[in-house]
C-alpha cells in the first residue's frame, strides 16, 4: 500500500514538473536557446498568485491565467527586444545573455519580494481524500490536472493553429519557413512568450503546494534541464513523460537514497541517458 | 606572441610585483582576487577558448579544489602540499569526467557541465563528517598579521597565475594548441585529418580542471572558511567566461586582460550599488553580449545605432 502512496506522490509531483519543463523544452527546441530565465519566470508566476490571493482573494487556480498572460507578455518583449539580436549565435553567447537577464530579474525580485519562503495557504482547502489507505491531497491533485490540461492545450496549439504550425515549421527549417512567408522574428517571440506563459502558470500552480522564494529559481531550472533531456528536447509529449518519470524518480529515490541526493540521482540518470539515447526518450533525431 | 606582447607581459608582471612596496592591503587584496580570476579565466580558455567547448564547469572544479585542499589541510598537511594535492584531485576528476562528457556537444555539454557544480554541492552537503556539510569548514589559522598574510597569498596567487600563463603559452604554440584550434573550427574534419580529437579535448579539459582546482585551494586557505554555497557558486563559472569574452577567445593574453577590465568594472559597481550589485552585473553582461560579442577590442560606436535583428 505504501508503494501506491509513493506512486500517487510521484504522479502529483510529475504533473507540476511536466508543466515546468514544457515551456523550457519548447524554447530550447525551437529557438535553440537554453533559457536560464525560466526559473525566475516560475518564481514570478508563483508570486503573482501569492500576492493575488493575499491582497485580492483570488484563488491561485484563477491566477494561472493572469500569471500566464503577464509572463507571456514579458517573454514576448524580452525575446523581441533583446534575445532576437543574438538568437543565431552559439550556445555560449545565448546562455550567458539569458544568465545576465536572470541576474537582473532575480535581483529585482529579491528587492521586491525579499528572500523569505512563502506559499498560498488556502482558507477553503479541498482537503485530503483517503482511498484504500492512500492519501490524496486534493488541492495538489487539482493543480496536477490543470498542469496536464495546459500541456494538452499547448500540444493542440502546436497541431491545430496556424501559429503553432509556423512554430513547428521554423523549428524544422528556419530559412525554408522564411521563404514560405513566416515572420521568423515574430514566431520566435511568440514561442518565447508561450514558454514564459507556461512557466508563469506552473509557478501559480506550485504556489499552493510548495513554499517558494526568489532563491528557488535555480532549483526549478536544474529540474527543467533534466526533464527536458529525459523526454527529448522540443517535444511536448516528451516533457509530459519526462516530468512524470522525474516525479517518480524523486518520490521513490527519496525512499531509497534520502531526499538530499535527489538531484545527484537525477543527474546520474541523465548522464546515462545522454550517453545511450542522446535525443531523449521521445526526441526525434535531427529534424 | 609578438615582441610587443612579450614586453607587455614583462611590464605587467613588474608592476604587479612592485605593488606590495607601494600599495595598501586593500589594493593587494583586489590584485590577489584579480590574479585568481585571471587564473580561472585562463583555465576556462583551455577548453572554452582553444577547443570551443562551452564549458560551465569552472565552479565545480574550483569548489572541488577548495574542499580537497581544505580537508587535507585541516588534517595537518602543509599548505603548499595541500594546494598541489587539490590540483591533482581536480585534474583527475576532470580527466574522468572528460572521458564521459566530452562525447557530448553544444547544448548537452553546456548543461551537463553546468549541473556538475550543483551535484558536487549536494554531495559536499551530504558528507558532513568530511566537509562539515552546510556548516562549512574552518581551516587552520596561520597566526600571522594581516600584512604578512595578504603578502603571502598575493605572491602565491601571482605564482599560480604565472604558471597558468606559461602553460597557456606552451599550449598555444604546440601541436596541442593547433589541434584544439582545428577542433574548434570543425571537429569532424579535424578527426579525418588525423588529429586524436578525444585525447586533445580530454587534455584541455584536464588542464582546465587542474588549474581551477588549484585556484580554489588557494582561495580556501586564504579566506580560512569555506561553505558549499560559496565555493560552488555558479558565478565562478560565468565570470571567467565573461573575462575571456572581453579579452578575446583562444588567445594567450586575452583572459588576463579580460580579468583586469572585468574586475575594475565589478569593483566600481560593488562599491557604489551594494543592493543592486547582481542586477547591474547582469546588465553589464547583457550589454557586453549585445554590443561587444568579439571582445572590447571590437567595439564600434555605429553598432549602437544600427537596427539589426539577426533572426530575420
Amino acid at each position: 500500500m505504501i508503494f501506491f502512496q509513493y506512486f500517487v506522490n510521484g504522479l502529483i509531483l510529475g504533473g507540476l514538473y511536466a508543466c515546468i519543463a514544457a515551456g523550457f523544452s519548447l524554447v530550447w527546441g525551437v529557438l535553440n536557446i537554453i533559457n536560464i530565465l525560466h526559473g525566475s519566470f516560475i518564481v514570478f508566476g508563483a508570486f503573482i498568485a501569492i500576492l493575488s490571493y493575499n491582497y485580492l482573494g483570488i484563488h491561485p487556480f484563477l491566477s494561472v491565467i493572469s500569471a500566464g498572460l503577464i509572463l507571456g507578455a514579458l517573454g514576448y518583449v524580452t525575446q523581441l527586444g533583446v534575445i532576437n539580436r543574438v538568437v543565431t549565435q552559439s550556445v555560449l553567447v545565448t546562455l550567458i545573455l539569458t544568465f545576465g537577464l536572470e541576474l537582473m530579474m532575480n535581483n529585482a525580485m529579491l528587492i521586491a519580494f525579499t528572500a523569505d519562503y512563502r506559499k498560498v495557504i488556502l482558507e477553503r482547502s479541498l482537503g485530503v481524500l483517503e482511498a484504500g489507505g492512500v492519501f490524496i491531497p486534493m488541492d495538489r491533485a487539482a493543480a496536477t490536472v490543470i498542469a496536464f490540461l495546459l500541456i494538452l492545450g499547448l500540444w493542440l496549439l502546436m497541431r491545430m493553429t496556424s501559429i503553432g504550425r509556423a512554430i513547428v515549421a521554423v523549428r524544422f527549417d528556419r530559412e525554408a519557413a522564411q521563404l514560405m512567408g513566416v515572420d521568423v522574428a515574430r514566431t520566435y517571440a511568440i514561442t518565447f512568450a508561450l514558454g514564459g506563459a507556461l512557466a508563469g502558470a506552473a509557478g501559480a500552480l506550485i504556489s499552493v503546494s510548495f513554499p517558494i522564494s526568489p532563491l528557488s529559481g535555480p532549483l526549478f531550472l536544474s529540474k527543467a534541464f533534466v526533464i527536458c533531456i529525459l523526454g527529448g528536447v522540443g517535444s511536448v509529449p516528451g516533457a509530459a513523460l519526462g516530468g512524470l518519470i522525474f516525479g517518480m524518480v524523486e518520490s521513490f529515490g527519496a525512499v531509497f537514497f534520502g531526499s538530499e541526493y535527489a538531484l545527484t540521482l537525477a543527474f546520474i540518470v541523465l548522464i546515462i541517458l545522454l550517453l545511450i539515447r542522446p535525443h531523449g526518450l521521445l526526441g526525434v533525431k535531427g529534424y | 606572441m609578438t615582441k610587443s606582447q612579450f614586453a607587455l607581459v614583462v611590464i605587467g608582471a613588474a608592476i604587479i610585483l612592485a605593488l606590495p612596496m607601494v600599495g595598501g592591503n586593500y589594493t593587494l587584496r583586489l590584485c590577489t582576487i584579480m590574479l585568481m580570476y585571471a587564473t580561472l579565466a585562463m583555465a576556462w580558455n583551455f577548453i572554452g577558448g582553444f577547443a570551443g567547448y562551452p564549458s560551465f564547469g569552472i565552479a565545480a572544479f574550483f569548489g572541488l579544489g577548495a574542499y580537497a585542499g581544505a580537508v587535507v589541510q585541516a588534517r595537518g598537511v602543509p599548505v603548499v602540499a595541500a594546494w598541489a594535492f587539490a590540483a591533482v584531485v581536480g585534474s583527475v576528476f576532470a580527466y574522468v569526467l572528460g572521458l564521459i562528457l566530452l562525447r557530448l556537444r553544444g547544448h548537452a555539454f553546456a548543461i551537463a557541465t553546468l549541473v556538475i557544480a550543483e551535484v558536487l554541492r549536494e554531495i559536499t552537503n551530504g558528507l558532513t563528517d568530511l566537509t562539515g556539510g552546510g556548516m562549512g569548514l574552518n581551516l587552520p589559522f596561520f597566526g600571522w598579521g594581516p600584512d604578512a598574510l595578504i603578502r603571502f597569498f598575493f605572491y602565491a596567487m601571482f605564482a599560480l597565475a604565472a604558471i597558468t600563463l606559461a602553460a597557456t603559452y606552451l599550449v598555444a604554440h604546440s601541436r596541442l594548441g593547433f589541434g584544439l584550434h582545428c577542433i574548434k573550427q570543425n571537429e569532424d574534419a579535424a578527426d579525418i585529418v588525423g588529429i586524436n580529437t578525444t585525447l586533445y579535448k580530454i587534455i584541455a579539459f584536464t588542464l582546465s580542471g587542474g588549474f581551477a582546482a588549484a585556484a580554489g585551494a588557494l582561495y580556501a586557505s586564504w579566506t580560512g572558511y569555506i561553505e558549499p554555497a560559496d565555493v560552488y557558486d555558479v558565478l565562478f563559472s560565468i565570470k571567467p567566461i565573461l573575462m575571456v569574452l572581453i579579452g578575446g577567445m583562444g588567445t594567450v593574453l586575452g583572459p588576463c586582460l579580460g580579468a583586469v577590465v572585468f574586475l575594475v568594472l565589478d569593483e566600481i559597481v560593488w562599491r557604489n550599488f551594494l543592493q543592486l550589485h547582481t542586477g547591474i552585473l547582469g546588465l553589464l553582461i547583457v550589454i557586453l553580449i549585445l554590443f561587444l560579442p568579439a571582445g572590447v577590442l571590437s567595439f564600434d560606436w555605429r553598432m549602437l545605432f544600427k537596427k539589426k535583428v539577426s533572426a530575420t
